[in-house]
């Protein structure tokens, strides 16, 4: 039973590391006003490129690299539609999910069904992986997780205790005023939408070279969409997002976990999405005013307007 | 030194609509162009066999038709929902919902009443599934604030697993020999085609009236003045006393209720049973948010920008055998259009002057 528990937690924390990745980047985007919605698109372009590159050049770090060179790349395509040309964000957020999808179709053709001969082996940390329980479950784990909780702690710092975030954050609040301030809006944008599309890509390389260490078309399974919803549900604060995306990672688990009890396999597989409405609900009932959204997210800003 | 300077363009002419859409879809042609000479195919060969395969022959030109029927209808719904900036990115879950609502009337009473009843029957159970699950994320919206992009697209995913899981269980049928799907529908729920064609006549001809009536509600009535206040100018809405619950509530329900037909049409005309929902529907309703944007949200121009997404579906998946290209072409090509139709939006609604400066 012990056993159980552990590897239960311990996959939990697996099945949450892109989640978390993704809703992070988000956050960082929609911080500064931009909706993103082309995090699915982008996070399977990461898991190709980083599945190709790790399978031919063998080196998983530079699968890890290239995916996110590859994200900020197609994210670029967002940036220049909403941030320059002003253009609805929900439109151009689907057009690069769309883009993002079946270019990531395309390139991974050839190495569907195609195991890794080297794999992204996991990392124990000296000492603190000799705990017992704790150890098994946090600090003997993908590499990934390591980073994806260290980035998200780290882009809370930078957003709520720098200069830089300071300026992404009014940016989404009042761009009109921050731009008399000399802040240069749309390069903050840029800015903001580029790290997020690499964050997502991040998420994708978890998933095709640790997580199931395979490439198939459709892996990302939705989780971009959910990184949207959880944005919400961590209300936008990269430090509750380490919560939010576990607690749902507990969900994914939770499918496999259940199925042996004579559950049908597509109720469970309903869980992630329904858990993300009721979640939305209960927040809104419990009170509406906490859905502070950055408040100037999803319109676009023109030069000398208030 | 040259300056760009950018100025609103004050009056939109449909002509010069139309061009700027047009040259957009060619300049997106053309960077799709670029994507095939990168997979070592030749661009001009390859882009003239999708219109050649799909408008070229008597055969394309009936498949383009049969695939532009559920693109049209969920199409004109569409531009109903973004009218009032109602992001319905859900059409493939209220397609789904309408075709098993439909799948069970056919199953429960077509033994037992002629086609003329339990079609129609069919239709109108097809359109309260798609609105059901349309009203859901308007509520959600209205009262809970909850964003509609994430309800619509988590409702997408429920509603698939939720059909997988009753063609899979308790709706499985004995004629398909242990494999996932109902029994067929009955001769009399079976939709007539256009002999020698896929085209199922009734779907069509409701298609049509469809966007007919939808273009009559959107521009000449009160409640089609109200949904565009919604959208255009929600403030001036509230102050004139506008209900917004009502009003989206409703336009979820004709945008549901249109995709819920779509599925009817599919489940009737096409596969004759409820099987898996990636086969019921490929991907129609991510396709028609591209007819809805390109027919600049007029829900009589989306026939023709259906009829043209249509041929992109049949002729990128004759290609996709023909050139040995992967399934996802079709996605590249529809997601690049998108991006470049929106560019191009932005060349409409501004002047961009280059100024010399001494």
């Amino acid at each position: 039973m012990e056993d159980i528990i552990i590897s239960v937690l311990q996959r939990t924390m697996i099945a949450g590391t892109p989640l978390l990745l993704a809703t992070v980047g988000e956050i960082i985007c929609e911080r500064s006003g931009i909706l993103n919605l082309g995090v699915e698109g982008v996070m399977s372009v990461g898991a190709v490129v980083a599945f190709i590159v790790t399978f031919l050049t063998g080196q998983p770090w530079l699968g890890v690299a290239a995916a996110i060179v590859a994200g900020m790349a197609v994210s670029l395509i967002h940036a220049f539609a909403s941030v320059t040309l002003q253009a609805n964000q929900v439109v151009s957020g689907l057009a690069l999910t769309m883009l993002g999808l079946g270019l990531s179709g395309m390139l991974g053709k050839p190495y569907i069904g195609k195991p890794l001969a080297i794999k992204m082996n996991s990392f124990a940390v000296p000492f603190l992986s000799d705990i017992p329980y704790a150890g098994k479950i946090f600090f003997n784990q993908s590499p990934f997780f390591f980073l994806a909780v260290g980035l998200a702690l780290l882009a809370w710092f930078f957003l709520e205790r720098t200069r830089f975030g300071i300026k992404v954050r009014s940016t989404g609040e009042n761009p009109g005023a921050t731009e008399t301030h000399g802040v240069n809006v749309s390069l903050i944008r840029y800015i903001c939408i580029l790290i997020g599309g690499g964050f997502s890509a991040l998420a994708g390389a978890h998933l095709s070279i640790s997580y199931s260490k395979s490439w198939i078309e459709g892996m990302t399974a939705g989780r971009g969409w959910i990184a949207i919803a959880l944005t919400i549900f961590a209300l936008w604060n990269p430090g509750k997002a380490i919560f939010a995306a576990f607690l749902f990672g507990g969900i994914f688990v939770l499918q496999y976990l259940l199925q042996p009890l004579g559950i049908s396999p597509n109720f469970l597989a309903m869980l992630p999405y329904a858990t993300t409405l009721i979640v939305l609900l209960l927040i809104s009932l419990k009170d509406p005013r906490k859905l502070n959204a950055p408040a100037k997210l999803g319109e676009p800003y023109k030069k000398g307007e208030r | 030194m040259f300056k760009i300077k950018v100025s609103d363009r004050e009056n939109i002419t449909k002509t010069r609509s139309f061009m700027t859409n047009t040259f957009s879809l060619c300049a997106g042609l053309v960077a799709i162009g670029f994507i095939f000479l990168s997979c070592k195919v030749n661009p001009f060969f390859a882009i003239s066999a999708i219109f050649a395969d799909s408008f070229g022959t008597i055969y394309g030109i009936k498949e383009t038709i049969t695939k532009a029927i559920p693109l049209i209808l969920i199409g004109t719904g569409l531009t109903f929902a973004f009218r009032a900036k109602f992001w319905n990115i859900g059409a493939e879950g209220q397609l789904l919902m309408g075709a098993l609502f439909g799948t069970w009337i056919a199953l429960t009473f077509g033994e037992f009443f002629p086609g003329y009843i339990i079609v129609p029957m069919m239709f109108i159970a097809g359109f309260i599934g798609g609105s059901l699950c349309g009203i859901i994320p308007a509520i959600l919206k209205i009262k809970y604030s909850i964003n509609e992009v994430i309800s619509t697209l988590m409702l997408n995913y429920i509603c698939a697993e939720f059909i997988t899981m009753l063609i899979v269980g308790p709706w499985k049928g004995s004629q398909r020999f242990g494999f996932p799907g109902t029994n067929d529908l009955p001769a009399s729920a079976v939709l007539n085609l256009i002999p020698g064609s896929r085209i199922h006549y009734a779907t069509l001809i409701v298609t049509i009236l469809f966007a007919a009536i939808l273009c009559i509600i959107v521009y000449k009535t009160k409640f089609g003045y109200e949904v565009r206040v919604v959208g255009e100018n929600p403030d001036a809405g509230k102050y004139a006393g506008i209900n917004f619950f009502r009003t989206t509530v409703l336009v979820m329900m004709i945008s549901g209720g249109a995709a819920g037909l779509a599925g009817v049409g599919e489940v009737a005309g096409i596969h004759h049973y409820l099987g898996y929902p990636a086969s019921i529907s490929s991907g129609y309703g991510f396709t028609a948010i591209i007819v809805a944007w390109l027919a600049k949200l007029n829900p009589l121009y989306t026939i023709i920008s259906g009829i043209f997404f249509a041929g992109i579906l049949v002729g990128g998946d004759a290609i996709q055998i023909s050139l040995g290209l992967p399934a996802a072409t079709v996605q590249i090509i529809n997601g690049t259009l998108l991006v470049f139709l929106i560019m191009g939006d932005f060349f409409l609604k501004n002047r961009i002057r280059i100024q010399r400066i001494q």
